[in-house]
């Protein structure tokens, strides 16, 4: 694909002081957004489009701070002027939703009631919270309606409590690699990837932060049991194979085998800068999202709430197994049976659930078409 | 199937529908029939599509298009949810043609299928000379043509007559578009190139 990444970018920071009423019975009292923007919003505030991040996502999407060229946004491929998400066009918004641990209000910041970090005194954040807060977002920039909100994976959960939640404020919903809700084997991953820091001894209860300390041990094996998950079988035959890093049997429990060193890279990664207890909420927040649970599960009825007028683009990814087509597919058909108009496509690329990120150009040429046939 | 030229069979099926009908078009290819019906008679259309350059081009041309293998049948759409289910040039590439016609009168109140006519006269003499027919209409050569069912319009009807389908309408062209004026079905047999039929399921 054409065009160039939005260079260099600042974040922000908002502050909420109304309280956020949530999903869980909590409240937050007030809070605090780390926010991007790229693009210009236009006089008739038309042109904005929202990115909600996934799993281990924040408000740095695209471009890279001026003091650090190597930290490019999680998303940068895809945004930027010539770009699908083409910032000569759009007004681009991308949020750390609350509870994360990249300068939105999470268990790490203060807790005003004690002055002492939230840790696990912070309550369970869910989608339709995260809708709430990027609703009030949209609010303080004066946007009545998203042109578009744009997600994968826990990301699209996102952008489809959006069209059910508030269906007069997005004209267009991309819902890409994602799932109307979690299924037994997927919630089984993320209650592992959670054993594995609730009982690390440095967890302390989620109250690490007075002891000094981090779960840094549990935080890694969730993230590398999460990482292979989010790779297709093929694609790490392909990238590590059986390969050996000394080229012959050691006998013992050193890094051996390539795809063990890859692992243990991407676990210590994670564990070194990520704050366990948000990957905690992420993971509830994605094993709790089930938007027709309160349709006795009937998701057409639940979808009967989106507007006529909304378009949608359902993506999935041949190789994904943890969000496989078939579950895209069951949003397609839930808004198929409401007249919704919808695009989905089944993209053959091999990355598995992390496809979405990935710069292909059939990818990322569908997703410029349908922003392409937004009017603003 | 790509492009809007050369495509009579799409003013027979535009003359079909009526605005704010619910079109469902199978094997929409670049999406131009549902463009020219959504531009000409106001229509909410739908698309499926199995090649993605294919779903790409549909996308831009502003079609809503639902990726998708019709020989895996039509299993993400409801009951009744269309007006129109079109088929256009469509059903010699599909294996499962029972499987099809039933599927679309599932979802659609009425189907709108066009197909080359293998017992147009121009074929047969080709067959009768020892070649495999290429034509206006069957375009391929024997080697790399996506057809997998060669029927005649005879065919056709009986197959709709054993599965109880009814035929509201049928529309036969020549191979310039020009529609036949002529009532015997074995004229129209032996003179039709592209055959277009509005059928129903008697209920």
């Amino acid at each position: 694909m054409s065009g160039s990444s939005v260079g260099v970018v600042e974040a922000q920071r908002i502050h909420f002081s109304e309280p956020l009423h949530l999903r869980s019975g909590g409240v937050l009292p007030a809070y605090d957004l780390a926010v991007e923007t790229y693009g210009t919003l236009n006089a008739a505030k038309s042109n904005a489009i929202l990115v909600c991040h996934a799993l281990s996502g924040h408000h740095h999407v695209a471009g890279h701070y001026a003091d650090q060229p190597e930290n490019l946004g999680w998303w940068d491929n895809i945004i930027g002027p010539g770009r699908p998400l083409d910032t000569d066009r759009f007004f681009i918004v991308g949020l750390n939703n609350p509870g994360g641990c990249h300068g939105s209000t999470g268990p790490s910041s203060i807790n005003p009631a004690t002055g002492k970090p939230w840790g696990a005194d912070f309550p369970i954040v869910a989608v339709s919270d995260w809708v709430e807060a990027q609703a009030r977002l949209a609010d303080h920039f004066g946007i009545d309606a998203w042109a578009a909100v744009v997600g994968g994976s826990l990301g699209g959960m996102q952008a489809l409590r959006w069209a059910i939640s508030h269906p007069q404020r997005i004209r267009n919903a991309l819902i890409i690699a994602s799932a109307p809700k979690l299924t037994a084997q997927n919630i089984a991953f993320n209650d592992v990837a959670r054993q594995a820091i609730l009982t690390d001894p440095d967890f302390h209860g989620g109250h690490y932060y007075e002891h000094g300390t981090r779960p840094v041990r549990g935080l890694r094996l969730a993230r590398m049991l999460g990482h292979i998950t989010y790779l297709s079988d093929d694609q790490m035959g392909e990238k590590f194979g059986r390969e050996l890093r000394h080229g012959s049997f050691a006998f013992d429990y050193d890094v051996e085998f390539e795809v063990e060193s890859y692992l243990r890279y991407q676990g210590d990664k994670f564990a070194g800068h990520f704050d366990a207890n948000t990957y905690l909420l992420m993971t509830k927040a994605l094993d709790y999202f089930d938007p027709a649970r309160l349709d006795d599960g009937d998701l057409v009825r639940t979808m009967a709430r989106s507007s006529p007028q909304t378009n949608f683009f359902v993506a999935s990814f041949t190789t994904d197994w943890r969000f496989s087509p078939a579950r895209s597919r069951e949003i397609v058909a839930a808004l198929l049976a409401n007249g919704r108009r919808v695009s989905y496509a089944e993209i053959d690329l091999n990355f598995g659930h992390d496809s979405f990120l990935m710069a292909d150009p059939h990818y990322h040429g569908l997703v410029d078409a349908f922003l392409g046939n937004i009017r603003l | 199937m790509t492009n809007a030229q050369g495509r009579p069979d799409f003013a027979v099926i535009a003359g079909w529908v009526a605005p704010g009908h619910r079109v469902l078009d199978l094997g929409c290819g670049d999406g131009s029939l549902l463009r020219q019906l959504i531009d000409a008679r106001n229509v909410q259309g739908w698309g499926v599509e199995i090649e993605p350059a294919n779903v790409l081009a549909a996308m831009r041309n502003g079609i809503n298009v639902i990726q998708s293998n019709l020989e895996d049948g039509l299993r993400d759409f409801a009951d009744d949810a269309f007006d129109h289910v079109v088929l256009s040039r469509t059903l010699q590439t599909v294996r499962h043609t029972e499987g099809i016609l039933n599927e679309m009168l599932r979802v659609g109140r009425e189907a709108v299928v066009s197909f080359p006519n293998f017992a147009y006269w121009k074929n047969l003499r080709s067959v009768l000379d020892g070649r495999m027919p290429v034509s206006e209409d069957l375009p391929y050569q024997w080697y790399d043509s996506p057809n997998v069912r060669f029927f005649t319009l005879l065919d056709f009807e009986a197959l709709c007559a054993q599965m109880g389908l009814t035929v509201v309408e049928r529309r036969v062209l020549d191979e310039a578009g020009e529609s036949i004026a002529v009532d015997a079905a074995h004229d129209l047999n032996f003179l039709g190139s592209l055959a277009v039929y509005r059928l129903t399921r008697a209920r």
